[in-house]
């Protein structure tokens, strides 16, 4: 018997099609349809300025925006032999991670309301949403975000950002341990999970799978660990490994590492350095609209030196304008909007980055920056042939060589595991299409 | 007393109290066909949470076949390889039935102005509210709810 | 500096069919005949010093108005030693045309398959060649640079 799952399934999230081959409940031949969701992301790269770039590496991967963005960054900064401060890797590595929690929280939520664990689903999506008040009050927005750039990221974070952040991530740990509790000796979902959807290391290898999926093999590879990049060299954590390659030791796999995540966002805000910063000490605190009026009137003199307190999000959460989450190269670097509106000199850094014929001009040449995405390995391969346009930008997207091997993992179980096996990659189809 | 029922019909009073008792009942038993494609599924998931609470407008049980359901939320991007998918599950739906357009990319094709996508899925399918953002904020999104249900009481009911 | 005995090796086994190399922002590149693709992606991955065991992306590349027009690009990773690699295959127009390593490694299907929808290259000896992330009935190719992005192709609906 044939039988179509999707494109417009319940289980599946985000659109698919799988076209199966049935002898009775057992899958035969399981045949993967994807192309629903393209958007065609590498050609408008080549039509936008690298900075425009950003807004569509958001939707990449929209359960973890942040990642796909602080890669492509990276990939740029390569390419023109950038160095980021200090502080700038750091405030990367807290919110990256704090996107794989996101992530592995949606999907394991996701994937165990499937299976009828409901209440699971209300209690991942309730930790998410602390996670993405916390994003909020750094970025200004809860989705896409588009806080990186090239040369450091869009503003500091905000005053009290780490008394939140440790607030957060302690009710995110008690939500893992409830679900801990409810999921992992369930014997519901253990029968469920167990020895479904099983891969070999060498399978997923050959596949290129990468992330938790190959972790769940056995294998070990993390690029956290094999090509640090950041300053993830500088934290202490483990990589989980699983033991069988099933949909239960993946699950397995994603809960270790979401406390190896909140390890190392804890480790990251200890050691947290405040960096240089040009703003005179001694300079009093005025409003930022003040300051950029008295710009306006031409009184200039003595105001950079002064401090200001700028609300960039709705919630008003306050953080001061810093250089020192900015590399010091001022052709790459966006000044803040309050220089840009009170001085001359930032007004002119600002046009010639951002005004079209201007922009961003890496050398010629080409480049490839993996970093370690919540579904594995996230790599930007960008072409660039001097002028402010990309000419080429390829996104390695790591749930594509698992939805490859995805038909071979179906074959052989049963029509009900299709669910669970498909909840366990945890598709994105935006950076599966792109 | 005997109700003239004939004469009311003639004058509509009854047809239009009639009206307003079904679109009261419609708009508070509001089964959704979320039709989830791409990023707004995240602020959709948030909003059906407990955290926005979806269900507070009688909204909380999302149908996944389109026969049972009457409010087909469209949720992300919509590209030309599905477009025939979602026109299929709109012919699919038994009337009365509404669409929402969730998100900027279903209102108008957004940033994504390109030989892949469908650019506003008015296009293809009416549309009653257009919830824009990018994506839209679990607010916004209960905004458009409450408008939608505004709209359902307040139109002539089909029966 | 370990990671330069991978460019000796391909250099000294393959030396009339390297037509490039080098490692600008540290990492390392070999531009290769398209002839002897098979022949070096065997000996990457085999080689008990390299172990290549990673086809980590395939993607090509649409140099408009160079010749040869396209590059098809690898990039390898071996965990074992933790080494990458990329390797570029220029190859020309009308015809693209580049054999398929499939047959190494199973996961390449669906990355060719994406190149030919987006560049129209073919890879002979591929099990199942066609479009992976378009309709059957899209014509064109639409990474290739003179394809127009707004250039649409609707199987229902206006053509705005």
């Amino acid at each position: 018997m044939f039988l179509n799952v999707g494109p417009a399934h319940p289980a599946t999230h985000g659109v698919i099609q799988i076209r199966t081959e049935l002898d009775g409940e057992i899958v035969r031949k399981a045949d993967v349809e994807i192309g629903y969701l393209h958007r065609a992301f590498e050609k408008h790269c080549e039509e936008a300025t690298y900075t425009q770039c950003f807004p569509y590496s958001d939707r990449l991967n929209y359960v973890s925006p942040l990642i796909s963005n602080f890669g492509f960054a990276a990939a740029v900064e390569t390419l023109m032999d950038l160095q980021v401060p200090e502080r700038c890797n750091y405030i990367r590595v807290i919110l990256s991670e704090i996107s794989r929690l996101t992530d592995h929280l949606t999907c394991i939520g996701a994937s165990a309301m499937e299976l009828g664990a409901f209440s699971v689903f209300l209690y991942m999506v309730k930790a998410r949403e602390w996670l993405y008040e916390l994003i909020e009050s750094v970025t200004g927005a809860r989705l896409t975000i588009s806080y990186g750039r090239v040369g450091g990221v869009k503003a500091d974070l905000p005053e009290g950002f780490e008394k939140e952040c440790r607030a957060a991530l302690k009710k995110t740990r008690e939500v893992l341990k409830e679900v801990d509790e409810l999921l992992t000796g369930n014997r519901i979902f253990y029968d469920r999970m167990r020895g479904v959807g099983v891969i070999s290391a060498s399978d997923a290898i050959a596949y290129g799978i990468t992330g938790p999926f190959l972790r769940s093999t056995g294998e070990a590879y993390d690029v956290r660990k094999a090509f640090p990049y950041f300053v993830y060299d500088r934290f202490e954590f483990d990589v989980p490994v699983g033991e069988h390659g099933d949909n239960y030791s993946r699950y397995l796999v994603r809960m270790e590492e979401m406390q190896q995540a909140i390890r190392i966002i804890e480790q990251a805000l200890d050691s947290l350095p405040e960096g240089p910063t040009n703003v005179d000490p001694e300079g009093e605190i005025i409003e930022p609209d003040l300051m950029s009026d008295l710009g306006k009137y031409g009184k200039t003199s003595g105001l950079l030196k002064n401090e200001v307190l700028i609300p960039p999000t709705l919630q008003g959460s306050e953080k001061r304008y810093h250089d020192r989450v900015a590399a010091p190269s001022k052709e790459a670097w966006l000044p803040p909007k309050e220089q840009v509106y009170s001085n001359i000199e930032a007004l002119m850094n600002h046009f010639k980055i951002i005004m079209l014929g201007h922009g961003l001009r890496p050398p010629e040449g080409e480049v490839y920056f993996p970093v370690e995405g919540a579904n594995g390995e996230l790599g930007f391969y960008i072409v660039s042939d001097g002028t402010d346009r990309p000419w080429r930008v390829r996104c390695h997207p790591p749930c594509f060589p698992i939805m490859a091997a995805l038909g071979s993992i179906l074959e052989g179980d049963q029509m009900a595991d299709i669910v669970p096996t498909f909840g366990s990659v945890n598709m994105i189809a935006g950076e599966l299409d792109r | 007393m005997e109700i003239d029922f004939q004469g009311s019909l003639q004058t509509g009073f009854f047809t239009s109290r009639m009206d307003k008792m079904l679109g009261w009942a419609r708009k508070y038993s509001i089964f959704q066909y979320p039709f989830v494609t791409a990023c707004c599924g995240m602020e959709y998931m948030s909003t059906a949470c407990s955290h926005y609470d979806i269900d507070r407008f009688g909204a909380g049980l999302p149908r996944f076949s389109p026969r049972q359901a009457d409010v087909l939320f469209v949720v992300g991007t919509i590209s030309q390889k599905l477009a025939p998918v979602l026109v299929q599950i709109y012919e699919q739906m038994c009337a009365p039935k509404w669409v929402v357009a969730f998100g900027v990319c279903t209102c108008t094709g957004g940033f994504y102005d390109n030989y892949a996508t469908v650019t506003g899925i008015d296009h293809i399918v009416p549309v009653d509210i257009y919830i824009p953002g990018c994506p839209p904020r679990p607010e916004t999104v209960l905004e458009g709810l409450m408008l939608l249900q505004k709209k359902m009481q307040n139109q002539k009911q089909e029966i | 500096m370990e990671a330069n005995i991978t460019l000796q090796k391909i250099q000294e086994n393959f030396e009339n069919d390297v037509i490039e190399v080098h490692s600008r922002f540290q990492q390392d590149t070999v531009v290769l005949a398209s002839s002897s693709l098979l022949q070096v992606a065997t000996f990457l991955k085999e080689d008990p010093e390299l172990q290549y065991n990673y086809l980590m992306d395939l993607t090509a590349v649409d140099y408009w108005k160079r010749k040869p027009r396209f590059e098809v690009v690898y990039h390898f990773l071996s965990v074992a030693n933790s080494f990458r690699l990329r390797l570029k295959v220029p190859v020309a127009e009308p015809e693209p045309k580049v054999d398929t390593l499939t047959s190494l490694w199973p996961g390449a299907n669906w990355y060719e398959r994406e190149v030919y929808d987006m560049f129209g290259i073919q890879f002979t000896g591929h099990p199942d060649l066609r479009r992976i992330l378009l309709y059957p009935e899209f014509e064109g190719h639409p990474l290739r640079k003179d394809y127009p992005i707004k250039r649409r192709q609707p199987l229902i609906g206006p053509k705005h």
